[in-house]
């Protein structure tokens, strides 16, 4: 299946891109999707997951279609 | 109760935007009895280092509909009867407001309380970040926000 991922601030710089189309196997978790966007770099502690702009768990499964954004503390205000 | 939350890149000048946000909201007028308002404004200084310019990135669509939630959510919890939230993104110098929050409500209490909350929400989960440009030239990416409580 095919997920739209999205990199923000500080995790954009580090990884190197805002964002991709991501193609992964049938089952996988936000994680993953980390996984396969990232270039293999791990997923930083402290990183936030939004499955279709929702704050989720990086253990969430995603479906076909899911916009998948990992982005540092937020520092809005 | 009425919610409106605006995002943009233009100057914020929160003082005529509560004038003309309560210009356009007359019919409110009469049963407000308390306006509990939140102006921040961007320091020159911050982890003692000397700040010129601070770039304000958000997510769109996640940012408006989180900063929306947490007024429905102040919403329920007192009793308003209207909300205004206002965040700039982008290119911001020091002494530029970078956030307007203002809550009606029928009494002070509610005013006061629920202006907080949807401040103190704001700083610790809708998503902004915010990047400092140092007085050597130098950029830095802003780690975490102070507690408010």
């Amino acid at each position: 299946m095919t997920v739209d991922v999205k990199f923000f601030a500080s995790l954009r710089e580090q990884v190197g891109c805002e964002g991709a189309s991501v193609e992964i196997g049938e089952v996988a978790t936000a994680a993953d999707v980390w996984l396969a966007a990232a270039g293999g770099k791990p997923m930083p502690p402290n990183v936030l997951v939004a499955v279709n702009m929702e704050y989720t768990d990086p253990n969430r499964e995603v479906k076909s279609g899911d916009e998948v954004a990992f982005f540092p503390p937020v520092t809005g205000g | 109760m009425r919610v409106r939350v605006e995002i943009h890149n233009d100057t914020l000048s929160p003082w005529e935007e509560l004038a003309s946000h309560e210009q356009a909201t007359a019919e409110l007028k009469g049963r407000i009895g308390a306006a509990g308002v939140f102006v921040g404004t961007m320091r020159d200084f911050n982890e003692a280092s000397d700040v010129i310019a601070m770039h304000l990135e958000h997510y769109p669509g996640m940012t408006e509909t989180h900063l929306e939630r947490i007024c429905a959510e102040a919403g329920k919890r007192w009793e308003l009867l209207d909300t205004l939230v206002v965040h700039r993104v982008g290119e911001i110098l020091p002494a530029e407001p970078i956030v307007l929050v203002a809550v009606w409500s029928e009494h002070r209490k509610d005013a006061f309380e629920a202006c907080r909350f949807i401040m103190e929400d704001l700083k610790s989960k809708a998503p902004f970040w915010k990047k400092e440009t140092l007085t050597d030239g130098s950029a830095r990416w802003v780690e975490k926000n102070t507690a408010g409580y």
